[in-house]
């Protein structure tokens, strides 16, 4: 029986080993970051914890919040900061996935080749903020 | 220090840990932090009071053998003051943070299968973006139905977990054609036995149905799938228990992926209350699994699945507007 791991099985778990350990390490530096005032948030935390009871869409508008990647324009406010390490970790597994899919290239294991290239596209649909159009 | 001393010290510390962890649900169940005056209390004491009750849930998750996503949205979601929209958001931010910190163990010793966690994780990780959109849809429409749904659910996985029974190396006779054509088989050293065992997979086509759903709750409830995709793996398509939680961790990084991007663009995810729950249930996790060596993990699984029954008997009161448990 083939049992044997393909090599980007172990580039697999390196990239998630890395990759969610620095997610998680910017995550805590950049909450002392915001935590401590040091840069000045979009959205003062009063205000999030007067409104975190109230559904996404009002607290989206009462906080005047971007939606979908528009968040990326306030990096320099440090709320908006923290996505960085929230982020980096969200799309650690399509990385990953681009990997497993040229070793199922090489080894011309066509349906697990074209399962990742499925599994790449549905991820990259949810990350796109498509499905989200229709929330503004 | 001697190994009894630091065996009664760990006691101690679970011990202390499990008081505490049961004298905020007392207390939340008492008092119910919801409409509770949050202007006054200084902003700090929200995320310091959330990093200690994750670690908490992060050291009973792993005792009780459950992920933490099952049991952070019923018992933030019941307990706390925060919509569930953002409950959702941040418990799939934590599953998928406990996720892929135990993905790169399981893959490198060879214990989660990419055979069989690649085809199921195609399922359930699209069908989880059509569950995270409902979930939004219905709390848009009534935050109460997707409270009522929730309890439910938690009940179900309590009564799951009470009843299950897993094997640990179910029999195979005959792997089935979409078993076969997935090439869903290999082998692993059991550590205690020193023995090598093979495996494979039936009922492949039934347990890719099943998967349909639990990724539908599972983007719907921001819960991680741990409880489904176990019984699922091992039951009903025989793979061995040991492969069965190691893969179903693994295939959470994926399934988790997909309904996280949906809450995180609509807007679910607020670091205010993600980021404390992630780190604090990963450090619980982590003292959890030294803790497991030496504690009676049994007796907290059953005081758990107890905290899971009420905890869904609490958000079916609380979506219902019914108040009989506060």
């Amino acid at each position: 029986m083939d049992n044997k791991q393909i090599p980007e099985q172990i580039t697999y778990a390196n990239i998630l080993f890395f990759g969610a350990w620095i997610g998680i390490f910017i995550m805590i530096l950049t909450y002392v970051v915001y935590a401590t005032g040091l840069i000045t948030p979009h959205v003062d935390i009063m205000l999030i914890i007067q409104n975190w009871d109230k559904g996404v869409d009002e607290y989206m508008h009462i906080t005047n919040s971007p939606r979908g990647w528009e968040w990326l324009t306030l990096l320099d406010k440090s709320d908006y900061l923290n996505f960085v390490g929230l982020v980096l970790i969200a799309l650690l597994t399509i990385v990953c996935y681009l990997f497993l899919m040229v070793g199922y290239k090489k080894k011309k294991d066509w349906i697990y080749f074209f399962i990742c290239l499925f599994e790449i596209i549905v991820l990259a649909f949810a990350a796109s903020g498509i499905l989200d159009a229709g929330g503004h | 220090m001697s190994k009894t001393h630091i065996i009664k010290w760990c006691h101690a510390l679970s011990l202390f840990a499990l008081v505490l962890f049961f004298h905020a649900l007392v207390m939340a169940a008492t008092q119910d932090l919801s409409p509770a005056p949050t202007s006054d209390w200084p902003w700090w004491v929200w995320p310091l009071l959330l990093f200690v009750f994750c670690f908490v849930l992060g050291i009973v998750a792993v005792l009780a053998g459950v992920g933490g996503g099952v049991l952070y949205v019923p018992l933030v979601g019941g307990f706390f003051p925060f919509h569930i929209d953002f409950v959702r958001g941040a418990g799939l931010m934590v599953a998928l943070a406990g996720a892929l910190a135990a993905g790169p163990g399981l893959l490198r010793r060879n214990l989660a299968s990419i055979r069989l966690a690649l085809p199921v994780a195609l399922i359930a990780s699209a069908c989880s973006i059509v569950g995270a959109l409902l979930g939004l849809y219905l709390s848009k429409l009534n935050p109460n139905i997707v409270q009522v749904c929730l309890g439910t659910t938690i009940f179900g996985i309590a009564i799951l977990l009470l009843f299950s029974k897993n094997t640990e190396k179910p029999v195979v006779t005959k792997q089935d054609a979409i078993g076969l054509a997935l090439n869903i088989h290999g082998c692993y050293l059991d550590e205690a036995t020193q023995e090598i065992v093979h495996w494979k997979t039936h009922h492949t086509l039934l347990g890719l149905v099943m998967f349909i759903f639990i990724g539908v709750l599972a983007g719907m409830f921001g819960l991680g799938a741990g409880w489904a995709n176990v019984p699922v793996l091992n039951l009903l398509m025989g793979a061995p228990l040991k492969i069965s939680v190691a893969t179903s961790k693994f295939l959470l990084s994926i399934t988790d992926t997909s309904a996280a991007w949906i809450y995180f663009n609509k807007g679910c995810v607020i670091p205010l209350i993600a980021i404390p729950s992630i780190v604090g249930l990963m450090f619980g996790s982590f003292v959890g699994v030294k803790l497991l060596s030496i504690v009676k993990a049994k007796f907290i699984r059953y005081i758990v699945i107890a905290v899971l029954l009420f905890a869904g008997l609490k958000a079916i009161d609380k979506g219902l507007g019914i108040g009989i448990l506060g």
